[in-house]
């Protein structure tokens, strides 16, 4: 039985497993590769996608609970060719290192900041849970910021 | 070894379209490959060398190193578009291929030929018998690609290119040369007003004898180093663009699971296949002498498959090791603590522990190939192309020149991705070749990573140290097993009677270069020694090691500096302490202070860390602070949290959640500075990760009376009442879905 979702804007029908993690989906029967594999267990976060506009883990959610549903990917947030704001902070801070898991972070403080556009410290804490070998932390914490004072620079 | 001089390694030419491109070779063993450009350079595909000048102003700077998130790839072309006096706007990079003619050797040689990186030592010792045969390095490691090639090879590259512009626009103009001034890839003719831009002169240039001797600038003439243009490797990691070595699809390719004889040494036994191939997508069971593998048309369906097997693997005789054991052999083989001298007023002896860590990369292990007849293609992520297509080459009987390996963006290395540590490119190219010609890509997953690294080694000392009545230090000495350099032991203090001896006690657990290698274990051992022996003196931390520096001015300054930074000895509240770490490696010299809140309840907090830095110079700021604000978070989270300990042979953790790691909520708030002492440049990669533990625990001891001597700090906390920040901190859960396997 065929999945089918939008990703990115476009719709898709795929013709596999409905266990099959919505990860391997992407990576593999889509190429989007710039979700990331990282524990498989829902722990690290380098997975991060939108689905309806929330931040969810890939790796654990089976391609079926998507099944007419709405998933943003990294590749999917810059819209016609303009950065989105937080990866235009990303790059402001200098933020990524290695940079494999700033997929799912960029992700999640996207989501973060579709909720709350000016988190405290605390908040940040609370949502922003990925792991970052690099240890870009101070850094995703300046750009938070630095958005959320554009934010209110701008509202 | 071959005597390296500028002419030898020098060379230039044209490229297609008028063009203009030079090259400075790395020292290399091999003799055959000291012409850079040669004859058949086009049709090997070896056109570029380091610079490149196109017509339309273009600079390209091709880099003999990966770049894994330390800004490397900027850094070096910073260096050579300094010399060139380039508009940087105009400059790329490249990443050199894996070809003999890229080995960058300059890390051999760096620091005046005496000091050999100990990561680069096996290979030296490995290439001695014939050194000068084959053997080729392209590697990042040892915090050494600014500091060699950088230095030997990018600036004088880019002088030269300089020098040779210049050239062409005075025959061009008919003026002397020495009237004419490089500046914002142009050369400019003040007397008659003309200039010329770097692409309009490239075809000329590149006709021109090369410059033997290229004047290289004054460091207080810089206009693009000490500035910290933004990093060129970043755009692409915001968008999803950047390929990693895991990242890489070709048409036809297969995946590949594996489970690797849990016990390191251990072989493949038997396995009955029948009930994997049964599976939907599977193409082949592949049995390997120490692992077994599925291949299928995705890797969910390989590792689904994988999973229904029960391959039985022996354990190499190694089924009873285990932490306690390896420990015990430890402390049996320190023996008595070391001797002290006679007439000490006081002798304090202390015992400390490190355990064993991996490495976890974010990105783990992933390896593309395809074997077709006597050759091969390899897509990876490896700190060296040139020793992972050497591995490829011996794993299937064919010559290194047979095996194309293209190397992808890292995703974290920290010495993971070292040569001698390709396993993950020697299994994957055993699993293509079992469906060759099919290309596969054999994805590890974070169990196979954690469970199958090659680890920071654990390691033990047993330290001694005397004071005399007035507390002076007479003497300090360790005996220490897990490995040890002078580099590593080194300690900066005036202390006359000092010495640190390795003790045998050999165990199975393989060894790998972590981040900083043997400094990591060391800086621990001697930094928390040196402290201890301050507080029996009765004296201030850092007063007591201040009073030892007086004939090591860097040290002294950089220690003054980060006391400074942090406020040392402004009063704190009760329950909050301030400690201090001074350390040496890979030649930068770095102080850090940690301040540490334990709460009534026991929760303990690293809030702060300052680090003082002098690696002579740093060439970007912003791309340095970078590097000391994340090992800082990558030792913390060792000296805070991981551990990897072995029962019956095996290793017990698996994942993130029994391996943890610091998050952003636990990180501290940090502090860089950099010390401009203009001493020869050191690394920056790894030196900022020794101190940092031994500040933490003498931190703790500070603020609570409890010296903390084995790590990680987690274990021992609930022995003294501390309960450190969380440690499996769970991520909210997502929407549906349990664990897939």
């Amino acid at each position: 039985m065929a999945i089918t979702f939008t990703v990115n804007g476009q719709e898709q029908s795929l013709d596999v497993e409905p266990q099959m993690p919505l990860l391997w989906a992407l990576r593999e029967q889509l190429g989007l590769t710039g979700t990331k594999f990282g524990c498989g267990i829902s722990a690290c976060g380098a997975c991060t996608v939108h689905l309806d506009g929330r931040p969810v883990r890939s790796c654990v959610l089976p391609v079926s609970a998507v099944d007419g549903k709405t998933v943003t990917t990294i590749e999917g947030l810059a819209s016609h060719g303009v950065l989105h704001a937080v990866q235009e902070a990303w790059i402001a801070h200098q933020v990524p290192q290695c940079g494999y898991c700033q997929s799912g972070l960029i992700m999640a403080v996207v989501g973060l900041l579709a909720q709350n556009p000016a988190p405290s410290d605390d908040q940040i804490d609370a949502a922003i849970t990925n792991i970052c070998r690099c240890g870009t932390f101070a850094r995703v914490r300046r750009a938070i910021h630095s958005l959320a004072q554009r934010g209110k620079a701008t509202s | 070894m071959n005597k390296w001089t500028r002419r030898t390694f020098i060379g230039a030419g044209t490229v297609a379209g008028g063009g203009f491109l030079l090259g400075v070779a790395g020292f290399t063993f091999a003799p055959g490959r000291h012409t850079l450009v040669g004859e058949d350079a086009s049709e090997k595909g070896q056109l570029t060398t380091w610079i490149t000048v196109t017509p339309d102003n273009v600079i390209t700077v091709l880099i003999p190193h990966c770049e894994m998130g330390q800004g490397t790839l900027t850094a070096l072309a910073m260096m050579a578009a300094e010399e060139m006096e380039a508009d940087w706007s105009m400059v790329r990079v490249l990443e050199a291929p894996a070809l003999g003619e890229y080995a960058n050797g300059y890390v051999v040689r760096a620091a005046g030929g005496d000091y050999i990186p100990a990561v680069m030592a096996r290979g030296v010792d490995y290439g001695s018998f014939k050194a000068a045969q084959w053997f080729g390095f392209q590697v990042t490691g040892g915090s050494t690609a600014v500091r060699s090639t950088g230095e030997y090879g990018m600036r004088v590259a880019g002088a030269a290119a300089k020098e040779m512009l210049l050239s062409a626009a005075a025959r061009q103009w008919g003026v002397p040369a020495a009237d004419c001034a490089a500046r914002a890839s142009r050369i400019v003719h003040a007397a008659s007003g003309r200039s010329a831009a770097f692409g309009e002169l490239a075809r000329t240039a590149a006709t021109l004898p090369v410059p033997t001797s290229p004047a290289l600038k004054e460091p207080d003439t810089f206009t693009i180093r000490r500035t910290s243009p933004p990093r060129l490797d970043i755009p692409p990691k915001v968008d999803g663009s950047a390929v990693y070595g895991i990242d890489f699809t070709t048409p036809g390719m297969l995946y590949a699971a594996l489970e690797i004889a849990p016990v390191q040494g251990g072989r493949l036994t038997s396995v009955d296949a029948a009930p994997a191939e049964a599976m939907p997508g599977v193409r082949q069971v592949v049995g390997l002498e120490e692992a077994v593998a599925v291949v299928a048309d995705s890797f969910w369906r390989a590792r689904r498959a994988l999973a229904a097997l029960k391959p039985v693997f022996d354990d190499a005789g190694h089924g009873a090791v285990s932490t306690t054991s390896i420990f015990a052999a430890f402390d049996a083989a320190l023996g008595p603590p070391p001797e002290m001298p006679a007439g000490a007023a006081r002798v304090v002896t202390a015992d400390y522990r490190v355990p064993f860590l991996a490495h976890a990369t974010m990105e783990p292990m992933a390896c593309t190939a395809r074997v077709e007849g006597d050759g091969a293609e390899v897509w990876t992520g490896v700190q060296d192309p040139l020793n992972a297509r050497s591995v490829a080459a011996k794993a299937l009987g064919i010559k290194p020149e047979q095996v194309r390996v293209t190397n992808l963006l890292l995703g974290g290395g920290f010495g993971r991705r070292l040569p001698f540590n390709f396993d993950y490119v020697d299994l994957a190219v055993r699993i293509a070749k079992a469906v060759s010609p099919v290309p596969v890509k054999t994805i590890w997953t974070r169990e196979n990573d954690i469970q199958h690294d090659y680890y920071r080694p654990a390691a033990m000392s047993r330290h001694a140290g005397a004071l005399d009545a007035g507390g002076a230090p007479l003497a300090v000495k360790s005996h220490y097993t897990g490995g040890g350099n002078g580099e590593a032991v080194f300690m900066p203090y005036a202390i006359t009677d000092t010495g640190a001896e390795e003790k045998e006690a050999n165990h199975p657990i393989r060894p790998g270069q972590w981040r900083s290698v043997l400094n990591s274990q060391h800086g621990f051992f001697k930094e928390s020694f040196i402290d201890e022996m301050a507080h029996a003196a009765g004296k201030d931390p850092y007063e007591f090691r201040r009073a030892l520096l007086g004939n090591r001015p860097r040290f002294k300054a950089v220690l003054e500096r980060v006391a400074a930074m942090a406020n040392w000895g402004a009063p704190l509240p009760a329950g909050e302490g301030r400690g201090i770490a001074l350390c040496e490696s890979f030649g930068t010299i770095v102080g850090e202070v940690a301040h540490v809140a334990v709460s009534a309840e026991g929760g303990l907090r690293v809030r702060h860390v300052y680090a003082a830095v002098d690696c002579g110079d740093v060439v970007n700021p912003d791309s340095a602070t970078a590097q000391v604000e994340g090992a800082i978070v990558f030792a913390l989270s060792a000296a805070m949290l991981s551990e990897i300990t072995i029962a019956g042979g095996r290793v017990v953790e698996t994942n993130f959640r029994d391996y943890p790691m610091i998050h952003l909520a636990e990180a501290p708030r940090i502090t860089a500075e950099f010390i401009r002492s203009d001493a020869t440049l050191g690394g920056l990669g790894e030196p900022i990760v020794p101190p940092l533990a031994p500040a933490v625990t003498n931190a703790i001891f500070a603020a609570t009376g409890v010296r903390v001597r084995n790590l990680p700090i987690r274990n021992q906390a609930a022995a003294v009442g501390l309960t450190p920040s969380p440690d499996t901190r769970s991520a909210p859960p997502p929407t549906g879905g349990s664990p897939a396997r």
